[in-house]
């Protein structure tokens, strides 16, 4: 009998446990991970990929007193779960046992996340994205630019099940546009959205607003390197969030002494505030981590000031707290994630960031971004699609992309304004909901061609 | 296998494909990391599935599944005839491909010990013994070793009749040794942070001898916290093969891709400054000394292997040489845009993505006349860097910058005191034009990445880089405020 995950995802989480114990557990944790992603990418403004992908894989955390074995398989017959129970049985007693090893979350209250899941969204077909992609190709014709980009819908399954009580389940959705326009001449612009339900992605008006990036970046001018004040919008912001999420937010991170988090210690300007919330309808919610631990909203960052970090079961003991609900499949040996990450929204409409700038520049948004000293979260990498040159309020001319290597707390204390309103995006684990931010600084270290 | 592989060709035919592939690929990995002298994770997985490609009246589909039984094959054939027939409604121009012979046989990575026989309590040992030996040096914060293991079964059939079986096996095992202090962090790492991967069975892990590298890099991990900063300013460098095969892969892999120089990553990874018209003007990529192919058949690369994912038998496709830009890594639909044949580099990650132009094994080539220790010897005033720490790269592939984890400094041919933080930037090709020595055949190794990112829904690649270490001169170093 082959399990289908669409009915029996929590049915088989559990039967899976089962076996484990059948083998000597004295711990087990299935997680099973399974669901459809479907996504349509245009380029030249015709579409050249059009992919739809089903996968099922479950996940089996055996433990025997303190030792481990982790197997994994996408065969889901009885025979397979049975010798993946077997496997990481193997696995787990040809281990030395893991002294410090906390023992797998207990069940927590886990309210379902409102808004998590949308039909029209697991119900998308490649005909809804290609007319999508039509309309973005449109918006491109008519600024007579040419459109690239990727239309995708994507369903999420995810039951654990553990032998300490955890039964948990649920359907998670979201559709993702980005769009780049460029003219022949290789002026480019940006626009991203992202919705739980895709129809409320509205392809036509993001097409446009890339499309009118593309044109008005065209001859764009040389601007030496050095330190300038900035206003970057949403797709910028995105990325400070996710490389402070990856470099510092995490409990394993201040564990191991290579985090810049400190509670109390100043990272940001006043205007700064950043959480993590799985059940905020403004991101993608989700009501559980990938340990079956209900998500709590943890404020990261409090008006400037480091609060706390995000927990997984093993960091979360270690703390003497519990896990916060934000673990990764496991093995997992990066630690825990903030992947519903947010930033409070400003007083400043989109306008007066822009006016309150006197020399500075416009970004849109960053490319290819790695951390240079994670300690300092000092980060490298490009502006690409859209980089303007601002004076005296308004925007003069577009520039030729420039390098940063900037510490995004540096960053973070330099925000004078805080845009009032919010963009959902996807970072490269999770979503953001981030606004726009005016930088009283920040350093530029080269030129490119383009 | 085989058969559910035919029966999709034969369905997407059916349902009026022009053309369909099939892939049916059963991936084996195994896991083991070792932080700070407790064994963290170790993990089996496996995935299998298949993938359908298909060409309906110049359009393409693709759609996959994890379930190899006949109607879901059935099934899953007309779902990409469908989604072909989606993207036909915004088609500007019928995708055409090259003619190629149907292919047939069977190709195996060369194994000496095939690492799933080897007991795992056996391997982990191994790691620990490293890991142990790095914790013997007082001052570190925690050390991590990482031990990973692929098998990859895939079979290919196409509506032309092509036919292939290949087996792959690739390892890849490191050290890494942390230190902190205060705001000051400085890691260490052999032979690559990114993983140290090989084509290889085990066998490549006893020849990294992690246990007899790991005190000293533990140490030096340590010396750096109070190393002098790297200071800012032009100089020569001379790129350890640490750092120079990323430097390869990033600036000269990436940007001769010819899917991405035709617009189709644009929107994601970006697109390539090496335009088909400098392929025609036969554009100075490099200095004299630099000579670059893409080589599909390297031993030990990454990247080998009999034949890609069209069914394109492996070659060496040369890409630069003696400075000059000859070449691309191609596919069936891009090198007719050219006027060429496929250079065979379409690669998929798994059965559930689409195949997309991928690096095989980019190499520099060694030049006779200098080892790099000459090279070294030879270098009045320098710095030499070694063991990447971070990339960066624009979306043009033209403005790059690196750090590495260690610099010495070079006086008259002498190598010197640590530097920490140490970083360089460039222009690709006024970099590579400043080339003035690359080391010769008895330093040059086969390296490689086992984290290639490229595509969307994301694609993996483990692509390898063939290089000796070279001399590069007035490079900016020591970027950014410190």
């Amino acid at each position: 009998m082959v399990a289908e995950m669409t009915a029996e995802g929590l049915a088989l989480a559990r039967r899976l446990v089962e076996l484990a114990e059948q083998q000597g557990a004295t711990e087990a944790e299935a997680l099973v991970l399974g669901g459809t992603d479907q996504l349509t990418r245009f380029a030249n403004s015709q579409i050249h990929q059009n992919v739809a992908e089903t996968n099922t894989t479950v996940n089996l955390r055996f433990v025997e007193g303190r030792q481990i074995g982790v197997a994994s398989t996408n065969r889901l017959d009885d025979e397979s779960l049975r010798r993946l129970a077997e496997s990481a049985a193997s696995i787990a007693r040809l281990q030395p046992p893991l002294e410090d090893f906390a023992g797998l979350p207990e069940p927590t209250p886990v309210a379902p996340a409102a808004g998590a899941y949308s039909e029209a969204t697991a119900a998308a077909t490649p005909e809804e994205r290609a007319e999508a992609a039509r309309a973005v190709i449109a918006g491109a014709d008519e600024a007579g630019v040419l459109a690239y980009g990727s239309f995708r819908t994507a369903t999420e399954r995810v039951a654990v099940a553990n032998s300490r009580g955890i039964a948990v389940e649920e359907e998670r959705t979201y559709g993702q546009l980005i769009t780049v326009s460029m003219d022949p001449s290789g002026s480019a612009g940006y626009a991203e959205g992202v919705a739980v339900d895709f129809r409320e992605i509205d392809a036509a008006g993001l097409g446009r607003e890339a499309a009118n990036k593309a044109r008005t970046s065209r001859a764009a001018q040389d601007t030496p390197a050095g330190d300038y004040p900035v206003v970057l919008e949403e797709y910028a912001v995105v990325d400070l969030l996710d490389m402070l999420g990856y470099m510092g937010f995490s409990g394993l991170a201040v564990q191991e002494g290579r985090s810049f988090f400190e509670p109390g210690r100043r990272i940001g300007s006043e205007l700064v505030s950043i959480w993590d919330d799985g059940a905020d309808p403004a991101g993608t919610p989700a009501a559980f981590d990938y340990e079956g631990v209900a998500k709590q909203r943890v404020t990261l960052v409090e008006r400037g000031t480091c609060v706390d970090v995000v927990h997984d079961a093993q960091t979360g003991a270690k703390a003497g707290r519990g896990s916060t609900g934000h673990g990764l499949p496991a093995p997992n040996v990066w630690g825990p994630f903030p992947l519903n990450q947010l930033m409070a929204a400003g007083e400043t409409p989109r306008e007066e960031l822009i006016g309150g700038l006197d020399k500075g520049l416009l970004v849109t948004r960053f490319h290819y971004t790695n951390p240079v000293h994670p300690k300092l979260a000092i980060v490298t990498g490009m502006t690409r699609d859209g980089t303007y040159w601002v004076e005296g309020g308004e925007i003069r001319h577009p520039v030729k992309n420039l390098r940063f290597t900037q510490s995004y707390i540096d960053a973070l204390s330099g925000v004078q304004a805080v845009g009032s309103t919010r963009r959902l995006l996807r970072g490269f684990l999770g979503s953001v909901v981030v606004p726009a931010l005016r930088i009283s600084a920040f350093t530029f270290t080269g030129t490119t061609q383009h | 296998m085989r058969e559910l592989a035919q029966r999709a060709v034969d369905t997407a035919v059916q349902r009026g494909a022009g053309y369909a592939d099939v892939r049916v690929v059963r991936r084996n990995e195994e896991s083991i990391t070792v932080k700070s002298g407790r064994v963290e994770g170790v993990a089996f997985g496996e995935s299998e599935g298949f993938g359908v490609r298909v060409l309906v009246d110049g359009a393409w589909g693709f759609a996959s599944s994890n379930r190899l039984t006949a109607p879901e094959a059935d099934r899953v054939a007309a779902d990409a005839v469908r989604i072909a027939r989606a993207s036909a409604t915004a088609l500007r121009e019928p995708v055409e491909l090259d003619d190629r012979p149907p292919a047939h046989g069977r190709y195996a990575t060369p194994v000496e010990e095939d690492p799933f026989a080897i007991p795992i309590d056996r391997k982990v040992a191994d790691l620990l013994d490293a890991d142990r030996r790095m914790n013997g040096v007082k001052g570190l914060a925690y050390t991590e070793t990482r031990y990973n293991a692929l098998r990859e079964w895939k079979e290919f059939a196409a509506s032309d009749g092509s036919q292939t079986d290949q087996e792959f096996t690739h390892v890849s095992a490191a050290i890494e040794a942390t230190a902190v202090r205060d705001d000051e962090m400085q890691r260490r790492s052999y032979p690559d942070w990114g993983g140290g991967y090989s084509a290889a069975g085990y066998e490549h892990l006893r020849r990294l001898d992690l246990s007899g590298r790991a005190e000293e890099l533990a140490s030096e991990a340590v010396e750096l916290l109070d190393a002098p900063q790297c200071p800012p300013g032009r100089t020569t460098i001379v790129l350890h093969p640490s750092q120079l095969y990323l430097q390869v892969h990033e600036s000269c892999g990436h940007p001769i891709e010819l899917d991405r120089v035709f617009g189709t990553e644009a929107s994601y990874a970006g697109t390539s400054f090496l335009t088909t018209d400098k392929l025609d003007d036969g554009f100075q990529y490099g200095s004299e000394l630099v000579n670059i192919v893409a080589d599909a058949t390297a031993p030990l690369g990454l990247g080998t292997f009999g034949w890609d994912d069209e069914g394109v038998a492996a070659q060496v496709v040369p890409i630069v040489e003696q400075g000059r830009f000859v070449g691309y890594l191609s596919s069936r639909e891009t090198a007719p845009r050219i006027g060429r044949r496929s250079g065979g580099a379409m690669r998929a990650d798994g059965w559930n993505r689409i195949p997309l132009i991928r690096m095989t094994n980019v190499n520099l080539l060694p030049q006779p006349g200098m080892t790099f220790d000459d090279i070294v010897a030879d270098t009045d005033d320098g710095l030499l860097l070694a063991y990447n720490r971070s990339w960066s790269i624009d979306d043009r592939r033209l403005n790059f910058q690196f750090a590495t984890e260690v610099a010495r400094e070079i006086k008259g041919g002498k190598v010197g005191r640590l530097l920490k933080n140490p970083t360089y930037t460039g222009i690709t090709y006024e970099f590579w034009r400043s080339c003035d020595a690359i080391a010769d055949a008895s330093d040059w190794v086969m390296l490689g990445t086992g984290n290639c990112g490229k595509g969307e829904p994301g694609q993996v690649a483990h692509v390898g880089h063939g290089v000796s270490g070279a001399r590069f001169r007035d490079v900016q170093v020591g970027v950014g405020k410190w």
